[in-house]
């Protein structure tokens, strides 16, 4: 368990040692939002209408450009060789490593979401919805994203490869995520929704750092 | 006690060599020696089990490694060509991490005192992006010295050291095979340290 | 050598599965060929016209199929690749590779025959119906695992990275088909659905059958051409693809 710690704890302190790249996946997001109103016109009923799949598809794009970072450091200066000789298993390193992914790029885009979301005039009861889907989301998002990281590591074009790989398999997350808070617009409650989003979490916990150790190894021989 | 039998190594459709045997007892090392490209890393990733021979087998105390799987991890260091060391942090968070890592807890007094042994006096705070190439070698050194480790798998630890250094490596090996250690190294250049033998390959 | 087991192993090595397939492939394909022209003349002569939709529902002869096959040789492709995985046998990631354009294309004649029937019907090239959309995102997949193994130089790390890649999108396709599917009722989408027909003709299901099995047939006939290909392909430097006289006849 210390050692899932200690990873935890050094991803962080890399994240705090390398801001900009942290800060520019923020900023990355904030932009794709603000850019909507700009292309589509300030009408506040549609804005309210499509606020939920705008934020949900930046967040979406915002995760994608940290993931090709995820494992590539550690590969290229051989950090991954020791985690694999570590006598802790793999699964759980790589586990601590997709937390730590999702503390620097996921749980900021949560934070932040409710200020976008005021921008698109959603009421406070829309915003709640918005932040509790994308809190179940947005780790969901990190854990299949691990997989695509490490299968596209060193490998030519990886950072495109990586999009097209990830993107289709984002698609549930995207449907239920964004559907919760439309669904409790139109009056609907969000529950089954968010019920949803949590199982495919369960899911993906359970499976994803084991798909994603399979890939580290596979990369590694 | 490591024995290795029938080793083969393919990379892509070349076969680097096969039939391989070694064996490295308590107080001695081993010198793997070769041209550029005849497999001496791929030989020490093998006996490292970060990847499997494409014949033959590894055993550690008379198990497979396989079987062992965490348990030679623990007993077992491995020094690639990449140390491993991160650029953005201090020598002494990475040595602090990297011991965490190999499961063990690593007290600040003592990690500070390999890294004043290694000459890094002084620069314990700083990030090693800062250092030269030596010195982030020398943070690989003071790893070496701090990790309890029966067997060390070294891949070119000579490699950016100046004449001090190479001394003090030499010595640490040395000290390590007195109390009962085992090296596999592969290096361009001879040692004369004792109970050596020399794989070519 | 009497255990049937050992005697399917024997043909899981690309050696003894070279020649194997090759004797098949001409049955594969004159089954394709009789198949085809059976379910074509079932479809365009026999089927009687439908009331609702004309004759342009015809298309559904070969959209159908298209888009069961799309399915199947995912789930196909998918185990051959988890088989390879497992066991660590050569000729599985072969199959697997070898699997994957033709299911690509597969999604795509099931995108492209949806299309032309949907102008039509719904006087759109496009609507997000469930099927089209998930059909759509099964093109993508398919995409993405034939891009992965591509892009991989080592064909041994290209099949196992591939065979990951296939077992996530194989747990994937379900949960992407419903979430699609809830989706599209929660946002009211198009009612009409290209397979609902309330009471299908008999002759219309044996034409739609007939028109399943020669693709099937075709699947298989150019899966096994493609494996066959990529078997010499990374065979190439062995002894046993040096002496083939198709390999011996080229090179004297």
């Amino acid at each position: 368990m210390s050692a899932i710690i200690a990873i935890i704890r050094r991803d962080l302190l890399l994240a705090m040692r390398r801001k900009s790249e942290v800060l520019t996946a923020l900023f990355f997001f904030i932009i794709v939002v603000s850019l909507f109103p700009l292309g589509i016109g300030p009408e506040s009923a549609l804005l309210r209408k499509i606020a939920p799949g705008v934020i949900w598809v930046a967040a979406l794009l915002a995760t994608m450009l940290g993931l090709a970072r995820l494992f590539a450091p550690d590969h290229a200066d051989g950090t991954l060789e020791q985690m694999v000789l570590s006598p802790t298993p793999l699964g759980l390193l790589v586990t601590g490593k997709i937390v730590a992914h999702w503390i620097t790029t996921g749980l900021p885009l949560v934070l932040l979401a409710p200020v976008l979301g005021i921008q698109f005039d959603l009421d406070t009861g829309a915003l709640g919805i918005l932040v509790l889907a994308l809190l179940l989301g947005t780790p969901l998002l990190s854990l299949i994203g691990a997989i695509g990281a490490a299968l596209t590591l060193g490998v030519r074009g990886g950072g495109v490869l990586l999009s097209l790989l990830v993107l289709p398999l984002y698609v549930p997350a995207l449907i239920f995520g964004a559907g919760a808070v439309e669904s409790h617009i139109s009056g609907l409650g969000a529950g089954g929704h968010l019920s949803l989003l949590a199982a495919l979490l369960a899911l993906a916990v359970f499976f994803a750092p084991w798909a994603t150790t399979a890939a580290l190894r596979i990369a590694l021989e | 006690m490591l024995t290795a039998t029938g080793l083969s190594c393919v990379r892509g459709e070349r076969r680097l060599f096969a039939g391989l045997d070694l064996a490295v007892g308590p107080g001695e090392w081993l010198h793997v020696q070769g041209e550029n490209g005849a497999g001496k890393t791929s030989l020490l990733r093998i006996l490292a089990t970060l990847s499997p021979p494409a014949e033959g087998e590894v055993r550690w105390q008379g198990e497979p490694v396989e079987v062992l799987a965490e348990d030679y991890r623990r007993a077992m260091l491995f020094l690639g060509h990449h140390g491993a060391v991160k650029e953005e942090l201090t020598p002494l968070e990475n040595l602090t991490l990297a011991a965490q890592l190999d499961g063990f807890e690593l007290d600040e007094a003592t990690a500070l005192q390999a890294l004043v042994r290694f000459g890094l006096r002084g620069r314990e705070d700083l990030a090693v992006r800062f250092l030269s190439a030596g010195q982030k070698r020398r943070v690989l050194l003071a790893r070496l010295a701090v990790r309890k480790a029966a067997l060390w798998i070294l891949d070119e630890p000579f490699t950016a050291l100046d004449v001090k250094a190479v001394a003090m490596l030499s010595g640490l090996i040395e000290e390590h095979l007195a109390a009962g250690g085992m090296a596999i190294l592969t290096s361009h250049q001879s040692m004369p340290l004792p109970n050596g033998r020399v794989l070519k390959i | 050598m009497n255990n049937p087991i050992i005697q399917w192993f024997k043909y899981g090595s690309p050696q003894s599965f070279y020649p194997l397939a090759g004797k098949m492939i001409p049955w594969f394909w004159t089954l394709a060929v009789a198949f085809g022209l059976a379910g074509l003349w079932i479809s365009f002569f026999v089927a009687p016209t439908d009331f609702q939709q004309g004759e342009g529902y015809r298309i559904i002869f070969i959209h159908v199929p298209a888009a069961w096959m799309s399915m199947f040789l995912y789930i196909v492709m998918a185990f051959w690749a988890g088989i390879g995985l497992a066991l660590n046998t050569r000729l599985s990631g072969m199959m697997a590779q070898a699997i994957a354009p033709t299911g690509a294309l597969m999604a795509f004649l099931s995108l492209w025959t949806g299309a032309i029937w949907g102008k039509p019907m719904w006087g759109a090239w496009w609507v997000w119906d469930a099927r089209l959309t998930s059909a759509l995102i099964l093109f993508f997949l398919y995409i993405g695992f034939i891009a992965l193994q591509a892009a991989i130089d080592d064909p041994r790390r290209a099949d196992k990275a591939g065979a990951i890649l296939a077992l996530v999108g194989v747990v994937n396709v379900p949960i992407i088909y419903f979430s699609v599917k809830w989706w599209n009722t929660l946002h009211q989408g198009a009612s009409v659905s290209l397979t609902r027909a309330p009471s299908m003709a008999t002759t219309m299901l044996w034409g739609m059958l007939l028109m399943a099995l020669a693709f099937w047939m075709y699947s298989i006939a150019v899966s096994l051409m493609r494996v066959r290909a990529i078997i010499l392909e990374r065979e190439a430097h062995t002894e046993w693809v040096k002496n083939l006289p198709e390999i011996q006849g080229k090179s004297s």
